[in-house]
């Protein structure tokens, strides 16, 4: 049994000189994030360098050819005479959705943020179209918005001749916001209420003490208590708006005109019925550029308008 | 002794095994697995398709053909990402408005030594306006294998109960045209019902309106496709009596309405005659099929074809070729006029016709399909078609609109499209 011990002892000194404590922590924490890890570099990284060396070149997939251009397709980004409506129509629809989305969001939470008998219900049922198929929802609202369709026949039903919502410009680009809106609403509002529930109580029973009215404690304990959540939720639905696709190709191709063209779908038409596969990929960064710049922009602003309690 | 014994065993064994696989590796090189796309999901189209690869299999047993559907709306853009991603099928079916680009890129491969060394391919008789489309510099990249004409169905139920004139009556009365057309058409749409629809337009894929406006002799494009000339006469003059038809006259639905006329909500549609499928069995009407009115130009038949082309990528396209001759063989385009009317000479007789189009009378068949496909022009294609037509749509939104300005919204179009016409 000795010298069992004698002859283990070496081995196991050796292996603990390497394996230290740290090395094994790092070791677990490597692998447990491998798995995403691998993912990210095959699925996201890989493809974006790609997608960077596509975009510099010129690809005719039906000729078969792959020619190296340099910028030239960063060249045409400026010379593209319907990029300016492009990038109009996107940010109208990110400013528009992320407006509504949040404000809905933040009202539902509040509203729902009681301790009332079946407000459960409630809850569940704003949540339930974030589980629905996008694209079945899509195509549900189209019905709903057509000229003759479900909305306008209620609202024949109390004399009011409701306009053609997909066809004209205005109210076209208000029924994608608002068909998105609908669907994803209820996760932000998930999330706020989370934070609702999180803000301490005795800091609202200080300020009924106090004299502070409703509007007030909202304003001053409310908001910035729940200010990271507004920050999370922001960056989630600009980064979300920004890739808006099923619902355009669903409801408007991105008409009338151009009005409803926002940048995920111009690419998808460059790239996939257009075949400029060069081009689409030129689009494609600097769609991710621009994700870069808000996220970053946004993540900055956290050090004025976030509040932490730490 | 024993390690003796086992290596001979093993040497034996061996020597059975390696030539046994050998020949498994050399069936299997021969095995050639040949794919098609096409966009009919259709249980009697694939059946028949099933049939004709089986009997391509009994001379060529080392050849299996597959077919795999792609859904219609967006199968040129899945058959080209296909082929970005390296995984072209070796035979594609092709749109007649994606034609160019195909033929032109030099994507396909010529069919034309294929099909002439076929024995009893006949050739010849394949019309040389239907193949026009599919010919460069006197090689046929891909068979035209669908030639279908775009034909007015008509509800006679719902044209009587409003009071009108059914069209079989305005052609015995010489009285066809297209202001008695959308006459008809608007009295039934005052009964709450849809006049007449224009299928698959819907207010995107303009170039089915080619239908109505080739009755004005109006063309998007000239003949050599390099000039835009839409701010034409002719061409104003036809979406103006369109756009008086949607919103003065209320005898099509107009932009964001769906009418559904085989599902007997409207007097008449112009469509392709295959889709006489979709007339009810359950609740029929009276139903009848006339050739497209008569317009300002004159008498006018317009077509729209499919081709089926092979991919010159594909490692086994010599062998491609040799099934799409199989499958475009007098005999095959028989079987396949059934849903595909074929533009062999042999096959636009009405005896054969009426054999295979058993919903059409034989004045129907005569009327519409056989003249339609003899003089009826190509629905409108040209190099780089998805764009053209993206931008034509976009323009064309400005038309679709009860205060439209035509003409500036022409000219608008022209300007965007003109530098593209000319690549």
């Amino acid at each position: 049994m000795a010298v069992v011990q004698q002859t283990a002892r070496p081995e196991a000194r050796s292996s603990s000189s390497f394996w230290t404590i740290a090395r094994r922590d790092s070791l677990a924490g490597f692998l447990f994030i491998a798995p995403q890890l691998i993912g990210i570099t095959l699925f996201v990284l890989i493809p974006l360098c790609l997608v960077f060396w596509y975009s510099l070149h010129e690809w005719n997939v039906l000729a078969n050819t792959f020619t190296y251009t340099g910028l030239a397709n960063y060249q045409m980004l400026l010379e593209d005479t319907s990029l300016p409506s492009v990038l109009g129509a996107t940010a109208i629809f990110s400013a528009g959705l992320v407006i509504f989305n949040l404000s809905l969001a933040l009202l539902l939470a509040v509203l729902l943020n009681q301790k009332l008998a079946g407000i459960t219900i409630f809850r569940t049922l704003f949540f339930s179209p974030v589980v629905v198929s996008l694209v079945a929802w899509t195509i549900v609202w189209g019905f709903l918005l057509q000229k003759n369709g479900g909305i306008n026949g209620v609202l024949l039903l109390v004399g009011i001749e409701g306009p053609n919502w997909l066809r004209e410009p205005v109210t076209a680009m208000i029924s994608v916001i608002v068909v998105q809106v609908f669907k994803n609403v209820g996760l932000n509002m998930i999330l706020f209420l989370a934070a609702l529930q999180g803000v301490p109580n005795e800091l609202y029973e200080a300020a009924r003490i106090d004299g502070a009215p409703r509007f007030k404690q909202f304003r001053r304990i409310t908001l910035p208590l729940i200010s990271p959540t507004i920050l999370l939720t922001s960056i989630i639905t600009i980064v979300g708006s920004l890739q808006v696709f099923a619902q355009i190709a669903v409801l408007t191709q991105g008409g009338p005109g151009l009005t409803t063209t926002v940048l995920v779908y111009y690419l998808y038409q460059q790239a996939f019925q257009f075949h400029f596969f060069g081009y689409g990929s030129t689009l494609s960064i600097m769609l991710f550029v621009i994700v870069a710049v808000l996220t970053f922009a946004q993540w900055q602003m956290r050090k004025r308008i976030v509040f932490y309690e730490s | 002794m024993n390690y003796h014994r086992t290596l001979k065993s093993a040497v034996a064994a061996l020597a059975v095994a390696v030539p046994l696989c050998w020949s498994g590796i050399a069936n299997a090189q021969d095995a050639v697995n040949l794919r098609m796309t096409i966009w009919s999901a259709n249980e009697a189209h694939l059946k028949l398709f099933n049939e004709i690869a089986a009997g391509f299999k009994k001379d060529h047993p080392n050849v299996t053909v597959t077919y795999e559907s792609l859904p219609f709306e967006t199968y040129t853009t899945a058959l080209t990402t296909q082929i970005a991603g390296g995984n072209a099928p070796d035979m594609a079916w092709i749109f007649e408005t994606a034609a160019y680009d195909f033929v032109n890129s030099g994507a396909l491969y010529p069919l034309t030594d294929t099909l002439k060394a076929t024995k009893g391919y006949n050739a010849e008789e394949l019309s040389a306006t239907a193949a026009e489309r599919w010919t460069k510099d006197g090689k046929l990249f891909a068979y035209p294998f669908s030639t279908s004409p775009f034909a007015m169905f008509v509800n006679n139920d719902l044209i009587k109960a409003s009071g009108a004139k059914t069209p079989a009556e305005m052609i015995a009365a010489g009285q066809w045209t297209w202001d008695n057309a959308i006459a008809t058409a608007s009295t039934v749409g005052k009964t709450g019902k849809g006049g007449l629809i224009v299928r698959d337009f819907n207010y995107q894929i303009w170039q089915n309106l080619a239908s109505v406006w080739n009755g004005w002799g109006a063309s998007p494009w000239s003949a050599d496709g390099k000039t835009c000339t839409m701010t034409e006469k002719p061409m104003v003059d036809a979406l103006t009596f369109i756009h008086d038809a949607v919103f003065k006259n209320k005898a099509m639905p107009g932009p964001g309405e769906s009418v559904d006329f085989f599902a007997g909500n409207a007097a008449m549609t112009i469509t392709q005659i295959s889709r006489a499928s979709l007339l009810p069995k359950d609740k029929p009407f009276a139903w009848d099929l006339v050739p497209l009115p008569k317009g300002p130009a004159g008498n006018y038949a317009l077509i729209g074809q499919a081709g089926v082309g092979v991919m010159q990528s594909g490692k086994n396209a010599k062998t491609a070729a040799e099934f799409v001759a199989y499958m475009t063989n007098p005999e095959n385009s028989a079987k396949l006029s059934q849903f595909f009317p074929s533009a062999r000479k042999s096959l636009l007789n009405a005896e054969v016709l009426k054999k295979t189009n058993p919903l059409l009378s034989q004045e129907q068949i005569d009327k519409v399909v056989i003249s339609g496909i003899a003089t009826g022009k190509v629905i409108p294609g040209h190099t780089g078609f998805a764009q053209i037509q993206q931008a034509v749509r976009s323009g064309l939104d400005a038309v679709w609109r009860p205060d439209a300005n035509i003409p500036a919204a022409l000219q608008q179009i022209c300007g965007q499209i003109g530098p593209l016409l000319k690549r």
